[in-house]
């Protein structure tokens, strides 16, 4: 069993989990995830690392709560614990030999874009971070990408904090003032990794995107994970999460990532109610 | 001495009744079939059947045993070569093994030493009265990676020796191959549990959620004070044919499918995990792996059930018993058929149809049988013009595996075959690194349940004898 030692609300759908997992905590590297389960007849989902303290031994998770095991997830009390725990998984962020990077995050995606913004700065990278959230009272982690940013944009879409507008846009407005980027690193939702990746394109900027597929085991064995990147089929859990955004076909992990919606949402629904019915009942 | 030609038939679920529920399709033999069973050993002065067995077990003695009805007695013999005889009794080919060289065989059916194994297995773990006593440390530490058939028998045979073994795995449940991809139908997991609860009794530890090349390295199992590893991680990478719409929705590997199934229990409605279910199915190969799909699927309630393999009934390598099983459950034979594509719905007037993406069928061509290759084994061929349309909801791919990169990406002067499986000596299953012993599918490729066990025990003497004289 995992302990949750500390837990934050960071907006009304967007909840952060500090874990009690030391030996997770000893070789977490940023852009790696770990898998959950939150009890015994939960499912195992991937959540990106988003900070760790190997001499605390805990591990940070940021999610948003979509479906029935996130929600399951939000009701485990700071002091509860889950039933497993394991990784990190995954390939790590190569940080190395970047002179100026922009990182460019959406909605819960910034909760891992910060750790990657993180790992550059310290590196001594200039870093850019570009962050775009659906209106104000959504903003995560704000004064933490300040604190590791050179330069940072917000942008909202519905204009209620920082410029009104979608990542993109602030992006080709930077490209187009003459930053010269040698990388751009992009998080968030798949369809807004496929226009960042477009935009980067254009100008030839290499351009990493980390993806997030639905997964179970986490270590090659299923291949559920599995998507194109230059033609070929790649498992994200061993392969990635992050692969060259250029190569990769965004229209079919969408389409992938939506194999299972009917389901996820009869399940949420499904909880919601049970929850609903124990608060009734108190 | 029984010199009926035939074996005692394994009382099983009606087809009908079992095609729609996950319990045992085998009921196994009572006390009386079995020491009837039993008492058709012919007791040969060189018994062919021990020589079929990749463990060795004295068959002959405790057949003898059983047909006495000294069922404790004879599951001693067993458990002195085979450390899950309950799950090979089960699982085994045992018509390429001891029962494929019973002289009985040769005139009439071979002894049922498959069926009296499970018998006798079921009968200890039934009657014995207390869990093995865990034997005086020796104060050796050994680490061994999964939990699947070559690392329990590793465990088993150095824990009863003394040694202080603690198994890593990475998933949520221990039992490997034995929980994710052998079906509930064809092997309890009540029965796994047991066999790792008795392991348990011998003092083995047991750490899930430990992925060895993510959590830990090799090189860290060494720094925390073990002084041998075996990696015992079992297949890895699922295969895919490389054919347009693989990744489309409804496109699974078997190792996927029967995850989501087994091991996170999709088939009941209180599990998380979801699973598609229903419709029309077809899993393509002719292994085991994939009669336990085919099964699966037909249990998760689909209306049809294909095999698909591209050679003929001669050459599909499952086990004899469940290709019966599956054709008296109606799952429909395609052999020598071959699938070029897997096509999927398109709606090209609206990107946004939920439809879009999801499998609706699978371009298949007809092959024949040409040439031997160079391993004897005839070469389908396709007859041109030949392919035709099926129309499918969900394709299983059950075309084997390729090694797990994980470990050897992150053990320096670990040597690995041009097929990613890790070189061993045969004798001992030591690798190319001092102190790192190997076995089972991460060696060999996707192979049996008791080769592996074979190669656990191979390695667990070899560690024993570079250990024990230390």
């Amino acid at each position: 069993m995992f302990e949750i030692v500390r837990r934050a609300e960071l907006n009304p759908t967007v909840t952060l989990l500090e874990v009690a997992a030391p030996l997770v905590a000893k070789k977490a590297r940023p852009g790696q995830f770990i898998i959950l389960r939150v009890d015994a007849a939960g499912e195992r989902i991937p959540l990106t690392i988003a900070d760790s303290d190997p001499e605390k031994g805990t591990v940070t998770v940021i999610f948003q709560i979509v479906g029935a095991t996130t929600e399951k997830l939000n009701h485990v009390p700071a002091g509860g614990c889950l039933a497993d725990f394991v990784g990190p998984l995954g390939r790590a962020t190569e940080i190395g030999g970047v002179k100026k990077v922009a990182v460019v995050g959406g909605g819960v995606g910034c909760a891992i874009a910060y750790p990657v913004a993180k790992a550059f700065f310290e590196a001594g990278a200039e870093v850019h971070a570009v962050v775009g959230f659906r209106s104000k009272d959504l903003i995560i982690l704000e004064n933490e990408f300040r604190a590791h940013a050179h330069k940072f944009v917000l942008m909202t879409d519905d204009g209620s904090a920082g410029e009104k507008g979608l990542v993109t846009d602030a992006l080709r407005r930077l490209i187009e003032a003459g930053e010269r980027y040698d990388r751009v690193v992009t998080i968030g939702p798949l369809i807004m990794m496929k226009f960042v990746s477009a935009v980067t394109k254009e100008y030839g900027i290499p351009t990493v995107a980390s993806m997030n597929p639905v997964m179970i085991d986490g270590t090659g064995m299923c291949g559920g994970c599995r998507l194109t990147v230059g033609g070929e089929t790649k498992f994200a859990c061993v392969d990635g999460p992050e692969f060259d955004a250029h190569l990769i076909d965004f229209d079919e992990a969408m389409e992938r990532g939506a194999m299972y919606r009917d389901f996820e949402r009869a399940a949420h629904e499904a909880t919601c109610n049970l929850y609903r019915m124990g608060e009734s009942k108190q | 001495m029984n010199m009926s030609k035939q074996k005692n038939p394994m009382p099983t679920q009606d087809p009908a009744v079992r095609a729609h529920n996950f319990d045992e399709v085998a009921k196994g033999y009572d006390a009386e079939t079995a020491e009837n069973e039993a008492d058709r050993c012919l007791h040969c002065k060189n018994p062919a059947c021990v020589s079929g067995c990749p463990v060795k077990i004295n068959i002959p003695a405790f057949l003898q045993k059983a047909a006495a009805g000294d069922f404790e007695g004879a599951y001693a013999v067993i458990t002195a070569e085979s450390s899950l005889p309950a799950v090979c009794g089960r699982v085994c080919p045992q018509e390429n093994q001891c029962e494929g060289q019973c002289v009985r065989g040769k005139n009439g059916d071979p002894v049922g030493i498959g069926r009296v194994e499970r018998f006798v297995a079921d009968w200890h773990n039934e009657h014995a009265a207390a869990p093995a006593e865990k034997p005086v440390s020796n104060g050796h530490r050994v680490a061994v990676i999964g939990s699947g058939p070559s690392g329990l028998t590793c465990a088993g045979d150095l824990a009863k020796k003394g040694y202080d073994v603690t198994i890593f795995e990475a998933l949520h449940t221990p039992g490997g191959v034995l929980v994710y991809g052998i079906p509930e139908f064809r092997l309890p997991k009540a029965i796994v549990s047991r066999e790792i609860e008795g392991l348990s009794a011998l003092g083995v530890r047991v750490c899930t959620d430990v992925v060895i090349g993510r959590t830990l390295s090799v090189d860290d199992l060494f720094d925390e004070g073990y002084e041998a590893v075996f990696i015992g991680s079992g297949a890895g990478l699922p295969r895919f044919m490389n054919i347009p719409g693989e990744n489309l929705k409804g496109v699974y590997s078997a190792n996927e499918y029967l995850t989501r199934v087994n091991l996170m229990k999709a088939y009941r409605a209180d599990s998380d995990t979801p699973v598609m279910k229903g419709g029309r199915v077809a899993v393509v190969g002719g292994g085991n792996v994939a009669m336990d799909a085919a099964r699966t699927a037909l249990r998760l309630g689909a209306d049809k059930v294909y095999i698909v393999y591209r050679r003929s009934m001669e050459e599909l390598p499952a086990r004899r018993e469940e290709v019966e099983h599956a054709m008296e459950e109606g799952i429909e034979f395609l052999l020598l058929n071959n699938p070029v594509e897997i096509l999927g719905y398109h709606n090209p007037n609206d990107r946004r149809d939920p439809k879009n993406g999801f499998v609706t069928g699978m371009r298949v061509i007809r092959m024949e049988l040409g040439e031997p290759d160079e391993r004897g084994r005839r070469r389908p061929v396709e007859i041109p013009g030949s392919e035709y349309e099926l129309a499918l909801d969900t394709v299983v791919m059950a075309i084997g595996t390729s090694p797990n990169p994980l470990i050897k990406s992150t053990t320096p002067g670990l040597d690995v075959n041009r097929h990613g499986g890790i070189v061993v000596e045969e004798e001992t299953g030591k690798t190319s690194l001092d102190g790192v012993y190997a076995g089972g599918d991460a060696v060999t490729g996707a192979a049996t349940v008791i080769l592996a066990m074979g190669a656990g025990k191979t390695a667990a003497a070899a560690i024993d004898k570079a250990l024990g004289a230390r």
